[in-house]
């Protein structure tokens, strides 16, 4: 059964502006328009602008907010200040991964949940059966996505692109995870426009309305082209998240996989003084310690790891590959792998299993790059 | 996008083209396989010696975010390999027909050429797809 792919407010700019389109999740994206490597060089180099308007926003409101955040997330949002945002998880009993997703505070009683696309159904459902379930009530919850259309701009020159575009901000005081709500950018008024990213570099995530995107799209083409912005596509994305350490549902996290075994336990906020769904899970398994970790490897032999590749010690196979790839910026074939705890540490040599043959790689410090964010 | 489709070669279904010199068949993939593949940043190549037969898979080209099986379109031994494409992958992007070739067979059977498409049957091939 074929299911018709949803599209985003910018498909017709993808089509204008050469992207090759493919499914993602349920939705129709370009996977490049230039070329990956030449996206990725760009924006490590110049800057990248992508259309995210698949992801999810949803919005919560009211005295009780705070409390159904704090009790579906893993972070501590309590410690939020006003135009703040964090990064954080929501799990099951288990422990294991529901969505990784941004918590903003917008206002006293005002936060955003932005999710990822091909989850926004069953986090929607997730987020709605937590609140009935814990009796909370005094909260207004919508679900924005539909009407919210979003880009990112991504690189060292995006901060030089967009200021002359926001007359009312002065970027240089924006700080790395901050936001601001009503910024006007090229003329029309965005929702929420804050310095996050999704790719190791600085820049900007502008939540729009969805009918004025494309014509933000435009604008933003327009005014960076001078200084070398391409239009970026998911697979330069995937490429330049991966080499900063970033992970991505479905690959690092998923439902059979906790925070803490993907080296997210930084966000896992134990000692928050509220419950939270998966807390007891992640306590114990914090105290027991992991018995897999993820880790960063690079191939010793010629060969590119890839997702679902087996990783063997010995002639057994003991992990698997989660995100693997020729990186364009360090030249090497890398990837993300789960191993044994005791496989984990630097430089432990492991095989890879490509096309039936073992071939060496070893465990690398990661991020494989370090990011720059604007500090 | 069709791309280049010499007139001199044979193609397959799969987007592999051979050129035949004397007992020897160069192949390697179309314009429209590089095309739609991407940045090619990998080859493998078999060993040479390796005996082959028709539409057996013998190698990959990786792009950044796929790999990609090629066949062989004739039996054969491999008597050659583009060892070039070690170092320069990108080759098989910018000269797909030249500089990019991956392998040479000593053909088993000329007759099989016979079976593989000609240019214009591989150009409507890719119009079609």
């Amino acid at each position: 059964m074929e299911e018709t792919l949803k599209r985003t407010p910018l498909y017709e700019m993808h089509l204008k502006y050469g992207g090759r389109m493919v499914p993602f999740g349920g939705w129709e994206m370009p996977v490049q328009y230039s070329g990956v490597i030449e996206e990725h060089r760009a924006v490590r180099e110049a800057a990248g602008l992508f259309d995210v308007s698949h992801m999810g926003e949803f919005e919560l409101k009211g005295p009780q907010a705070l409390d159904l955040i704090q009790l579906v997330s893993v972070n501590n949002a309590a410690k939020l200040e006003i135009g703040q945002v964090q990064y954080s998880l929501m799990c099951y009993e288990n422990g294991t991964v529901v969505d990784d997703i941004l918590v903003y505070r917008l206002g006293e009683f005002h936060y955003w949940l932005v999710v990822n696309a091909g989850n926004i159904d069953k986090d929607w459902e997730w987020v709605n059966y937590c609140a009935e379930r814990a009796g909370l009530k005094n909260l207004e919850l919508q679900n924005l996505s539909p009407e919210i259309g979003q880009i990112a701009i991504q690189g060292p020159l995006a901060a030089k692109i967009m200021q002359p575009l926001v007359p009312n901000v002065v970027l240089d005081e924006l700080k790395f995870y901050w936001a601001k709500t009503g910024v006007t950018v090229a003329g029309f008024k965005s929702v929420v426009f804050s310095r996050t990213g999704y790719t190791g570099e600085d820049g900007f995530e502008i939540y729009c309305k969805k009918e004025d995107t494309a014509a933000l799209w435009e604008a933003l083409l327009e005014a960076g082209e001078e200084y070398g912005l391409v239009p970026a596509g998911l697979g330069a994305r995937d490429t330049l998240r991966f080499e900063a350490k970033l992970p991505l549902y479905g690959h690092e996290i998923s439902d059979q996989l906790t925070p803490l075994e993907a080296g997210l336990g930084f966000f896992v906020k134990l000692k928050k003084g509220t419950d939270f769904i998966g807390r007891a899970a992640l306590a114990a398994q914090k105290e027991k310690g992991v018995e897999k970790k993820l880790v960063g490897i690079e191939m010793i032999d010629r060969g590119i790891p890839r997702q679902g590749y087996e990783i063997a010690k010995d002639g057994t196979v003991v992990g698997v590959v989660t995100t693997g790839t020729f990186s364009p910026t360090l030249q090497r074939s890398i990837g993300n792998a789960y191993v044994p705890a005791a496989l984990s540490g630097l430089g432990s040599e492991v095989d890879v299993i490509i096309r039936g043959k073992a071939l060496k790689a070893k465990v690398v410090e990661t991020p494989f790059y370090q990011p720059r964010y604007y500090r | 996008m069709s791309g280049n489709v010499p007139a001199n070669l044979r193609y397959t279904k799969e987007h592999e083209w051979i050129k035949v010199e004397g007992n020897v068949g160069i192949v390697g993939i179309t314009d429209y396989a590089q095309h739609h593949l991407g940045d090619v940043v990998f080859v493998e190549v078999p060993a040479v010696g390796r005996v082959l037969k028709a539409h057996e898979q013998f190698g990959v080209v990786e792009s950044v975010k796929t790999v990609s099986d090629i066949y062989c379109p004739v039996s054969g031994k491999v008597v050659e390999v583009n060892t070039e494409l070690e170092n320069a992958p990108e080759t098989v992007n910018q000269s797909p027909y030249e500089g990019g070739w991956i392998i040479k067979v000593e053909l088993a059977n000329p007759a099989e050429l016979d079976t593989l498409l000609d240019a214009a049957a591989y150009a409507k091939h890719i119009e079609e797809a």
